[in-house]
């Protein structure tokens, strides 16, 4: 019981992360695999935060009468990456919203159709 | 959503509220959970609400495309104009407790800068996407 | 009790993920990711991650399930090649998961204080905060004074995503 409940949040962590992985790989959708890329970024994310959590611990603002705290460190990572990452996902929404103008299309077998119907 | 009277007024009520807690978090990251990350993607949420509740275009006019994108140039600026003032004053890149004549208010000064300057940046390029996917 | 609550909001996570994967409507799906990104809010606030589960609430709840609605409403919102999941894809996600399970075996339990990662850096800023930048947020201090170079570069980041998203949209009416 001990190791089910002390391994449980990296299982469900990587269980998070084979959604993401899976949803990259099979569907065509390409609006779909940048949801997936986002299941796979927020399991890393709380891989991170489970790993600095320290039991009977706090939140690390330091205060009287507590002497444990969770680990800052990864909070600090994570909490820059979230931003980066909703930045980088826009990125990649653009990307697609301009692949859409261009091919008139977001799966990828009928881009890659497309492309070789234009091939010489 | 011109016709949801009661999304128009509960907006009304909520957004207001929205920006200054995001004001809040902001300048109390010091001692409260919050910072520069915090407050900008709250304010830009709140900003985003009002856009999607009364029109893109009203949010334009209330903060033009061209205002967003200088404050998100602006805010990182800021910032590395903090880490440059620390290199004239003679300290390192970045190194704030030289800013002013006692290092602990130089931290002080030096990390409520940039704060700021983040939680600028950060909501103005929040905001700027929007009006990338509603141009 | 906390851990209880860390259970039930993991699973719940779960359920949440697999969904996602599994719908073809791009609509719900998505609906479904803020839903994803509230709970992942509330199980950062469980383990101690405040700041963090601040920015998760707005980003992931409030401003990146809007952006990919935008985004829909610019491209049409159902997947319509059911492509459907290969042999192979689905061997690769398993032997991948289950090698992935293997390594945290490994791992010290969750939560242990003496785990590597408590022990080694983290006292120094847990101890340093007061006394050196006088503030009491440690995290405060480590985003922006310890780790201020760190922050510098995310922040370039942030502003050079959007201004690759403007120069592909263009963020003006009529662009």
């Amino acid at each position: 019981m001990e190791a089910f409940l002390g391994h449980y949040n990296y299982w469900i962590v990587v269980a998070l992360m084979m959604a993401g992985l899976c949803t990259v790989a099979t569907s065509g959708n390409l609006v779909k695999k940048v949801i997936g890329l986002n299941l796979f970024q927020t399991s890393v994310f709380l891989f991170f935060i489970s790993v600095g959590k320290m039991a009977g611990g706090t939140a690390p603002i330091v205060a009287e009468g507590w002497t444990r705290y969770s680990n800052p460190l990864p909070h600090v990572l994570i909490l820059t990456a979230i931003v980066v990452g909703v930045a980088t996902t826009a990125l990649g929404l653009a990307l697609i919203v301009r692949i859409n103008r261009a091919y008139s299309t977001i799966e990828d077998e009928e881009i890659r159709r497309a492309d070789l119907h234009r091939l010489p | 959503m011109r016709h949801h009277h009661v999304l128009h007024v509960v907006a009304k009520m909520t957004i207001p509220l929205i920006l200054v807690f995001a004001l809040y978090v902001q300048f109390h990251g010091d001692f409260g959970p919050g910072g520069g990350f915090q407050a900008g993607v709250i304010f830009a949420a709140g900003l985003i609400l009002y856009g999607l509740v009364f029109g893109a275009d009203r949010l334009r006019r209330a903060v033009p495309a061209g205002l967003a994108g200088t404050l998100a140039a602006a805010g990182v600026l800021l910032y590395a104009g903090v880490g440059v003032a620390g290199m004239l004053l003679g300290g390192a890149f970045l190194d704030y407790g030289v800013l002013l004549p006692d290092p602990m208010a130089g931290q002080h000064l030096g990390i409520l800068l940039i704060e700021f300057g983040v939680g600028v940046t950060v909501a103005a390029v929040m905001v700027s996407l929007f009006y990338c996917f509603t141009a | 009790m906390e851990y209880l609550i860390n259970t039930v909001l993991l699973a719940l996570l779960a359920v949440t993920a697999g969904a996602i994967a599994y719908l073809r409507n791009l609509f719900a799906a998505v609906m479904l990711v803020g839903i994803y990104g509230l709970l992942t809010a509330a199980i950062f606030v469980i383990l101690d991650a405040v700041d963090v589960a601040f920015t998760e609430a707005a980003v992931g709840a409030g401003i990146s399930p809007i952006l990919m609605l935008a985004a829909l409403a610019l491209t049409g919102r159902e997947q319509t090649a059911p492509t459907s999941p290969s042999g192979a894809g689905i061997a690769i996600v398993l032997a991948t998961g289950g090698a992935l399970v293997w390594g945290t075996l490994d791992m010290p339990y969750f939560g242990d204080p003496l785990a590597p990662v408590h022990v080694h850096v983290a006292p120094r800023y847990l101890e340093g905060t007061l006394s050196e930048i006088g503030i009491p947020n440690a995290v405060t201090s480590v985003l922006a004074s310890y780790r201020g170079y760190d922050t510098l570069g995310e922040v370039f980041v942030i502003f050079t995503a959007g201004i690759g998203a403007i120069v592909l949209l263009g963020n003006r009416r009529g662009d």
